[in-house]
């Protein structure tokens, strides 16, 4: 069992939740957040002095997977985000210890379904 | 004694100029109802274009007005359009001398007894109304450029010709077509070019599926939005009464109490209509009941009776909310009703003068001499025969030469942002900046 973290431009969350739903994952949970990565916030185009960190928005998508999913989430994800530009964003793939649904008390693969 | 009934004749074109003023700044106070309705019924992220095109589209209606629209829609010239006094309002005119005294070639606003400037702007903030109508039907996917371009042809040539049929001594004010505070000439003069706007601009991404259901796209606040309809409510007391252009007791006091009593009407139907179909009562329609019923009193305010303004706002607050599902079936993506509100219930405002029109109450009060009395008072066709032809032929040359335009602005420059902008906000794409920065905003569209 995985679980799936990416990190996505903003506006590209409904194209990756699209691509996600043509492979059949349909479980996931968003949250709003702001990060930066190498160019410490500021795009590409945008030339100067870089004296501090700026973060931007960004959008966090958590995904728990069993392993066979693994990569067809990831495949939807970048489909579903990749622009060519930077900041398209970062996929973590974590292992997760267990998973437990909390309406029937199921646990581990069946509780990821 | 001559020095005194000097002295009343001042007294009177000084209260008459005063009110008319006073009318026109709380018509001008509109705008940022507009704003505020328009801004919380649509998505955080779009909010700054929303209030920069309310904000610009007054100005914008000012110059366009100025420079030739009062002087198309109010010269004299022929039954089509006026060819006097054209540019910058500045043909002759002796205001405020009125009736056999007037010289000047704004004879259609030659029975008000005030200065010509207090004409103008008392107008002028009429038309800016009618252009920021068209603001919220084509909000959150149009340019911001082209919606500028096309306010300044909607104020400086639709609507002056159209406002010329009805109130600048046209073919239809000729026929005996009355509307008083512009139910035709405002309201659904904007709802026609909006409805052209939307056609030619197309709903907004994931306003509807594959399947033609609509999905519905939360407004972000309605602090905002309730704020705005009761600024909207607040101003039209300037709108309706205010066009009596005299401090006339009788009429603006009847004016004033047909307007609330709709109002009050439409918003009790739209929220119990609202509260039956969609098992809760929605606020977005709670409000749009209460504007729906100022439309739609706006045309008869001054020719009914006070129960008929009730019904005629009752009908109407039922009226939006099935109009506002009906548009949504032809796949119409209007944002924040702005067709339901003034489009549907400007038509019906305008046939209800034909419909409950009392020429003795209008003659009574002194707002003028209807063609007969409407069809619910004593069955006469005449009067809404005439309201019934105005509503069309404007409707159609507005409908029609909107089309026109915004398909012209859309060869000349484009009318529609890109997806990509469109998804991240127009506040960013056509402005550079946040309405909430330092805020965590979230879509799912």
């Amino acid at each position: 069992m995985k679980l799936i973290v990416a990190y996505i431009q903003p506006a590209k969350l409904n194209d990756v939740k699209q691509e996600l739903f043509r492979k059949a994952v349909y479980k996931m949970s968003v949250t709003t957040a702001m990060g930066c990565g190498q160019q410490l916030g500021y795009q590409e185009n945008y030339r100067g002095l870089v004296e501090e960190v700026n973060l931007l928005k960004k959008v966090r998508i958590e995904i728990a997977v069993n392993d066979d999913f693994v990569k067809p989430t990831v495949d939807a994800i970048i489909e579903g985000a990749r622009t060519g530009n930077i900041g398209d964003g970062k996929i973590f793939v974590t292992t997760l210890d267990d998973c437990i649904r909390i309406r029937t008390g199921e646990t581990g693969k069946s509780a990821i379904g | 004694m001559p020095e005194l009934s000097i002295a009343v004749g001042d007294l009177k074109v000084a209260l008459d100029t005063v009110w008319v003023l006073f009318a026109a700044f709380l018509v001008f106070f509109m705008n940022l109802g507009f704003a505020m309705v328009e801004s919380g019924l649509c998505r955080a992220k779009n909010t700054v274009n929303i209030l920069a095109k309310n904000f610009i589209v007054f100005a914008i209606s000012t110059m366009a007005f100025w420079f030739v629209g009062f002087g198309l829609m109010f010269g004299d010239g022929n039954p089509l359009v006026g060819l006097k006094g054209i540019f910058f309002s500045s043909g002759a005119d002796n205001s405020p001398a009125t009736g056999a005294a007037y010289a000047g070639v704004y004879t259609s606003l030659g029975w008000a007894g005030v200065p010509l400037a207090a004409k103008f702007i008392f107008q002028l903030v009429f038309c800016g109304t009618c252009a920021t109508i068209v603001s919220g039907a084509v909000a959150e996917r149009i340019k911001f450029g082209s919606f500028l371009a096309f306010s300044f042809v909607i104020c400086a040539v639709i609507y002056p010709l159209i406002g010329h049929w009805i109130w600048g001594g046209g073919w239809l004010a000729g026929l005996g077509m009355f509307d008083f505070s512009g139910s035709t000439v405002i309201h659904s003069a904007g709802g026609w070019a909006a409805l052209a706007g939307i056609i030619v601009l197309g709903p907004r991404l994931g306003k509807y599926k594959m399947d033609g259901t609509a999905k519905p796209i939360y407004g972000h606040n309605m602090t905002s939005a309730t704020i705005g309809a009761l600024i909207l409510w607040f101003g039209w007391f300037g709108f309706n009464p205010g066009s009596t252009l005299a401090a006339n007791p009788a009429a603006i006091s009847h004016i004033a109490m047909t307007t609330c009593i709709a109002a009050a009407a439409g918003l009790l139907t739209s929220t119990v209509t609202s509260w039956v179909i969609q098992g809760k009562p929605d606020l977005s329609m709670i409000i749009n009941g209460c504007l729906a019923g100022l439309v739609a009193i706006t045309a008869p305010c001054a020719f009914v009776s006070a129960p008929s303004s009730a019904v005629i706002g009752a009908i109407a607050g039922v009226l939006v909310v099935f109009a506002v599902f009906f548009w949504d079936k032809l796949k119409i993506d209007d944002p924040v009703g702005a067709l339901s509100v003034h489009l549907v219930n400007g038509i019906f405002g305008t046939l209800c003068v034909g419909l409950f029109g009392d020429a003795d109450l209008a003659a009574k009060i002194g707002t003028g001499t209807l063609v007969s009395n409407g069809l619910l008072i004593d069955g006469s066709v005449a009067q809404l025969a005439v309201q019934a032809l105005g509503a069309v032929t404007v409707g159609a040359f507005v409908f029609a030469v909107s089309l026109l335009v915004w398909f012209a602005i859309k060869q000349a420059m484009g009318v529609r942002v890109t997806k990509e902008e469109e998804l991240a906000g127009l506040d960013i794409g056509e402005h550079g900046m946040e309405a909430y920065s330092g805020f965590q905003i979230f879509n799912n569209i």
